[in-house]
């Protein structure tokens, strides 16, 4: 993979991910730029046959070894360092996800090559490749060049279709052993925990009252909870508001949470960081409401309204009634 | 169990961000420091460890300026030692390549078992701090981490991945953890108490010796994204957006 572009395929309960797709339309570009290989790294065991969607990449390197299993950080992060450090990659890239931060900076420090976080779209440009992340919650982009000879990043998604990556062919695959670890690995699988049920799934729903930071104080949740009953909806929320326990985990939209695609996604206070735009950029129509004219949302969102959103809740609520009765009448 | 807590003043995003037309980056020279929101969530699981373990939580930060009141505050909520790092000659938004390099230096210094921090920080840019520190002093690291579990020598840290699914994962002490969420909301502290460890506690000054090298990534520029340009912006008072609204969803039947 010497001054090749590498993409770290990544891999949940044997399937692989979407954001890998993504980093694969990525890797694409940025090897077509540079005139220059794609090899996609897949690890785990048992995982040969998901190369069988890696046709974007020019070939599979596939390592398989029963302690790949299912994410291991530190197994992981020995059998990836040490593929990469006999045969550094100009480009490797990591998805910006519970797996990919756990392992880029140990690899990076042990090839001992910078890093980028963050990235949302690549360029090359006089034959130098470039970043381009998006940071401070989606307020502020930082571009610049990825020095040579090796340097790693970290994917988000927005920046390249999954689609395009998504390339129903298996390419020239190698298996390889993993390189034998320095150290037993300090950290050890144990298990999954499966996500509460028994509460609705936000992602079957037409219709989305999403709270942000911006409802303040838990007892707004009360006056979103009339405004759902009134458009026939349900509330969501986003991280910090889940964090306060505002609302059960089972109705976090984004990264960590529900990917949603509902045909109103009604985002009350929420600013719109990438975390959370990861998972409902997708809605058919999105409205926002944020005091702040220059948060992110309104980047993606289709209709927008800077007004408070504690002020606005019981209006809607009592409009969207009247529009009912009046066409029931 | 003696846990050390990591914390990374960050920009308050609630706040405007300037870019300097000069040097093409992010103006600090207004900017208002607040503690990475993660890292208050790892004191917060630092704590919650306490009360169930016992031990201690130590809570260390860089000195990037108005460090104290974020310090103060982790002191009067239970935290039984803060320390205030102070390094000479160090530039405003220190990159986390440095920053890693300082909490390695001043960790050396301080038993613990178990360091925590946030899993990420806003303007991390060329890295994240938990990892970083954890691959400098060669110890295990894991992130997105919303529950510890402590076990004979080990911990069980619940890792968390897309759409509510967890993973336990076993990790040797002493060991990094990055927090993604605490297992409850981090607590609130009144004012009155802050203003009462600032009277009784001490925050401990420590010294680095030496600005360390930087990530070498370049930034060429920064900018702020256009973001008004996509949405069709409604005018107008809370009853006339409301009344849009209200059209809008009736003419996408959406409400009927």
């Amino acid at each position: 993979m010497t001054g090749e572009i590498c993409v770290v395929i990544e891999t949940i309960r044997g399937e692989v991910t979407e954001l890998s797709y993504t980093m694969l339309a990525a890797g694409r570009q940025l090897a077509n730029g540079l005139k220059t290989r794609l090899s996609a790294l897949l690890l785990g065991n048992g995982v040969r046959h998901l190369a069988g969607t890696l046709g974007a990449a020019d070939r599979v390197v596939c390592v398989e070894h029963p302690d790949l299993a299912d994410f291991n950080p530190e197994a992981y992060l020995q059998a990836i360092a040490g593929l990469l450090r006999s045969q550094p990659p100009r480009v490797g890239l990591f998805g910006h996800t519970a797996m990919g931060t756990d392992l880029v900076c140990g690899v990076a420090r042990r090839l001992a090559c910078p890093v980028a976080v963050s990235c949302r779209t690549f360029a090359v440009a006089d034959g130098e490749p470039r970043y381009a992340s998006l940071i401070c919650g989606g307020k502020i982009i930082a571009e610049g060049a990825l020095p040579a000879p090796t340097c790693l990043a970290t994917v988000m998604p927005g920046g390249y279709k999954a689609e395009e990556g998504r390339v129903q062919k298996t390419p020239p695959t190698e298996i390889v052993a993993p390189p034998p670890p320095e150290k037993p690995a300090r950290t050890r699988f144990r298990q999954y925990i499966e996500p509460p049920a028994g509460d609705v799934d936000i992602a079957r729903q037409d219709v989305l009252v999403s709270v942000g930071r911006g409802i303040q104080t838990k007892d707004a949740i009360a006056l979103a909870e009339e405004l759902a009953k009134a458009v026939g909806g349900v509330v969501a929320g986003s991280r910090p508001v889940i964090d306060q326990g505002w609302l059960p985990t089972t109705r976090l939209v984004g990264k960590s949470g529900k990917q949603v695609k509902p045909k109103l996604y009604l985002a009350l206070g929420i600013s719109g960081a990438p975390e959370h735009a990861e998972g409902m950029r997708d809605a058919e129509l999105i409205v926002a409401i944020n005091k702040d004219e220059k948060a992110p949302i309104y980047g993606f969102a289709h209709v927008g309204a800077a007004v408070d959103v504690l002020e606005l809740m019981p209006v809607l609520t009592a409009k969207v009634r009247q529009v009912c009765a009046g066409a029931a009448r | 169990m003696n846990i050390v807590v990591l914390v990374k003043s960050v920009p308050d995003l609630v706040e405007d961000l300037e870019i300097d037309a000069t040097t093409g980056l992010l103006d600090r020279s207004f900017l208002r420091l607040i503690p990475g929101e993660l890292d208050d969530h790892a004191l917060e699981e630092a704590l919650i460890l306490k009360e169930r373990h016992g031990g201690s939580v130590t809570v260390v930060t860089v000195d990037t300026g108005d460090v104290d009141e974020t310090l103060y505050t982790a002191l009067a909520k239970g935290a039984d030692r803060a320390v205030k790092v102070v390094v000479e000659g160090l530039e405003p938004g220190p990159d986390n390549t440095r920053l890693a390099a300082i909490f390695h230096r001043v960790l050396a210094g301080i038993p613990f078992d178990l360091v925590l921090t946030g899993t990420q920080a806003v303007d991390d840019l060329d890295g994240f701090l938990g990892p970083m520190v954890a691959e400098a002093a060669g110890l295990p690291y894991v992130g997105y981490v919303t529950r510890v579990e402590s076990t004979d020598g080990k911990v069980v840290a619940r890792k968390e991945y897309p759409g509510g699914l967890c993973a336990d994962i076993e990790v040797t002490r002493p060991a990094v953890l990055g927090i993604q969420a605490a297992e409850k909301p981090p607590r609130y502290v009144v004012t009155s108490k802050v203003m009462e460890a600032m009277k009784s506690a001490t925050i401990e000054e420590e010294t680095s010796p030496e600005v360390p090298a930087g990530s070498g990534l370049a930034v060429s520029r920064m900018y702020v994204p256009e973001t008004g340009a996509h949405a069709e912006m409604i005018e107008g008072t809370v009853e006339q957006v409301a009344e849009a609204l209200a059209k809008l969803m009736r003419d996408r039947g959406v409400v009927a």
